[in-house]
């Protein structure tokens, strides 16, 4: 029993297993609690698909050598941005959705390129310096949300006729319209078939990606700078291009984010955002250093499966308070800490 | 002739100097103006903003000063402070569970808190130890955490494994600590002890009283040999670690004296503010105490108590006059607000950059030797 709990544990990484045995628990008691087991299933899918490009954002800056990406808030308001100007522009439905991602990666790529020539200056410090500068950037964007000359009536406060609300509905915009893309019924649930496939074809594109020459080149960079340079690569050059294709594709998955969840949430809403999607990937087992496809995958699916399940199965044990919020808390920066630590031993 | 060269010389003698003081002393400066701008642009009178910067020195200051042992342990920023401050709240609960009211009850809220701290302060330092040249992630990381762990207790564990039974405190259900606790029993316990007016402007003579103490036991502790020892770290660990400086055990003890401080601090802050908001109030502590000693010009690296006090200063006027100044010159008293933690983060972002481009720029100039 010893020897398999070691070499389970040394094979997947702590937060893995404890996270699995965990949901495990979790699901246990929802069957006991006689939860609707299709609705949890399908929460879960639901979940998966929002959070899942989010969650591949990381793959590019940890493997370009920039380590996780504490910055993507800064991806995510960029989405945001384009998301208010596709509704300015007034579009609906499959439009609105991809001429929102359309915006959205120009200003990512520009801030993702200023980010990693920052990044480049910082080295060692990344995430320190990262996380703060996400923070500070998302308080600026507060005093834009209320300054920027958005006119349409939805987004706009009703009363005195200025700056963006706190929350922008997408429900006659484009809310749900790749959850319902192609969207079928399993034991009475609809599956969000379109944004699950979404995911799947982000998380192909990335793979093929670091397959090319450019991607190969990158993950050199990250793996050992001085080996890269003695082959005649750029690491400065291919951490750039880590951080912005990092930053683009959180721009697209808070649009994706928003498009499941039916809100735009704005103001200090992106502030944490990041974590969440750094201690997925942790859970699927990437460390700041190495991360690939299958981290992504399973990470997403433990914790997000996770953060679905304990939600009821939690209220109905403890109705009093906010407990499965408190779980949230803890797994995140309790994996993200645990991480930390385990770079530390590295060096 | 050779006058006039004299006097040539003497001019730029003073304006290098005028440069030399600039430079050095940019960040306050800037921020001085800064405050100077948002002062007239406020059109608050001088007696009101002199009186909320006498209760903001007094509440503050002495959080910002729990920051300092650790940057001259070469630690860097003490995110972590914030574990501190709910060590503070715990013992401000404890009084509340066993109705302490008053000076003695603010004392045994003190008394409370520091067994906590100095549990919490080591637990930080051990972890910190493991993620040497990554304090400042993992600090900011383990406040998130623990503020988890905090709410875990005190949502779920009072009133069933802690038992109390107290309706003033605990929820309706009977599990859970209310969101806001009254501490109207200790409000003002030290700040109204001796008070007099001066000129309009009420001063908390024993709330300053305490901070000045500290400043000076600061003081004091940076010239004992443990001092010596924090200095030796803060310069290079591995040469500390050479000469025969246990450097573990050392940053333990910088990190549960800062940790212990910043429960005390919590404590005096709240006997001030007089409601304990059971879930934020700690929350936003490390940040705002940080960013008043990087506005004193302080840097991960070095920070003194004249630049804990002059930020705290200027940090907490900005604090004051801002949503006034948004509100007169963009009508809006949120772009105030919002203005003001742009730069509470902004002014940490910053200084983190800064520091961590230096050190780049040092690490290379090395390897260029070499």
């Amino acid at each position: 029993m010893k020897g398999f709990w070691k070499k389970i544990t040394d094979r997947y990484g702590y937060p893995k297993v404890f996270i699995t045995l965990f949901l495990i628990i979790l699901c246990i008691l929802a069957v006991v609690q006689k939860q609707n087991l299709p609705g949890l299933l399908k929460d879960s899918l639901v979940r998966v698909g929002m959070n899942g490009i989010l969650v591949l954002a990381m793959i590019p800056s940890i493997n370009s050598g920039t380590g996780l990406n504490f910055g993507l808030s800064l991806g995510i308001l960029c989405g945001i941005l384009a998301g208010c100007i596709s509704i300015e522009l007034n579009l609906y439905g499959m439009t609105a959705f991809f001429v929102a991602i359309l915006i959205s990666v120009p200003f990512s790529a520009a801030i993702g390129y200023a980010y990693g020539l920052l990044l480049n200056r910082v080295k060692g410090d990344e995430m320190t310096i990262g996380t703060y500068m996400g923070f500070s950037i998302v308080s600026l964007m507060c005093i834009g949300w209320l300054l920027l000359p958005f006119q349409s009536p939805e987004m706009i406060w009703a009363i005195g006729g200025k700056g963006l609300r706190t929350t922008i509905a997408l429900a006659d915009r484009f809310a749900k319209v790749t959850d319902n893309f192609m969207s079928f019924k399993i034991l009475g649930e609809p599956v969000p078939t379109g944004t699950l496939l979404f995911f799947a074809l982000g998380c192909l594109l990335m793979w093929i990606f670091l397959k090319t020459k450019t991607g190969v080149a990158m993950m050199a960079a990250g793996d050992n700078p001085k080996f890269a340079t003695a082959n005649g690569i750029n690491v400065n050059k291919q951490r750039i291009i880590g951080s912005m294709l990092s930053m683009i594709i959180g721009g697209i998955g808070i649009i994706v984010y928003a498009q499941s969840f039916g809100f735009f949430q704005l103001y200090t809403g992106p502030l944490m955002m990041p974590f969440m999607a750094i201690s997925a990937i942790l859970i699927g087992g990437a460390s700041a250093k190495k991360a690939n496809i299958s981290n992504v995958v399973s990470g997403t699916v433990l914790f997000f499966a996770l953060l679905a399940i304990s939600l009821p199965v939690i209220n109905k044990m403890m109705p009093e308070g906010n407990l499965s919020e408190v779980v949230r808390i803890i797994v995140t920066y309790g994996v993200i800490l645990y991480a930390l630590t385990k770079v530390g031993r590295d060096e | 002739m050779s006058m006039q060269l004299n006097i040539t010389n003497k001019k730029e003698k003073n304006k290098t100097s005028l440069i030399k003081v600039l430079t050095n002393y940019s960040v306050p400066i800037l921020f001085l103006v800064i405050c100077l701008i948002g002062v007239y642009a406020s059109k608050l009178n001088s007696i009101y903003i002199l009186n909320e910067i006498a209760v903001r020195l007094s509440r503050n200051l002495f959080m910002v000063l729990a920051l300092i042992i650790p940057v001259i342990a070469g630690m860097g920023l003490n995110f972590a402070i914030v574990i501190g401050a709910m060590a503070g709240q715990i013992g401000l609960i404890a009084i509340k569970v066993f109705d302490l009211g008053g000076f003695p009850g603010f004392m045994m809220a003190l008394l409370f808190a520091t067994p906590f701290a100095l549990l919490f302060g080591y637990g930080t330092g051990l972890i910190l130890n493991k993620t040497k040249g990554k304090e400042m992630i993992t600090s900011l990381m383990l406040g998130f955490f623990a503020n988890g762990l905090y709410q875990l207790v005190f949502l779920t564990f009072m009133g069933t494994i802690i038992p109390v039974d107290n309706p003033e405190i605990i929820l309706s259900g009977g599990v859970g600590l209310k969101n806001a606790l009254d501490l109207k029993l200790i409000q003002y316990a030290i700040d109204n002890l001796v008070r007099p007016n001066i000129m309009g402007v009420r001063i908390p003579v024993v709330s300053l009283l305490l901070v000045v103490a500290l400043c000076f036991v600061i003081k004091f502790l940076v010239k004992t040999k443990l001092g010596q020892d924090f200095r030796a770290l803060g310069q290079d660990i591995n040469i500390a670690e050479v000469s025969g400086i246990k450097t573990d055990k050392i940053r333990l003890i910088a990190i549960t004296i800062s940790t212990v401080l910043a429960a005390w601090g919590q404590v005096i802050f709240l006997q001030n503010i007089g409601t304990l908001n059971t879930y934020n109030s700690h929350e936003q502590v490390g940040m705002f105490a940080i960013a008043a000693l990087l506005v004193g010009g302080a840097s991960v690296t070095k920070a003194t108590i004249s630049e804990a006090i002059v930020g705290t200063l200027l940090f907490h006027t900005l604090f004051i006059v801002s949503p006034f100044a948004g509100k007169n010159l963009f009508g809006d008293a949120q772009i105030g607000e919002y203005f003001r933690s742009f730069i509470a983060y902004g002014v940490i972002a910053v200084s983190l950059v800064l520091h961590a481009w230096q050190k780049y720029i040092n690490a290379k100039n090395r390897e260029k030797l070499e």
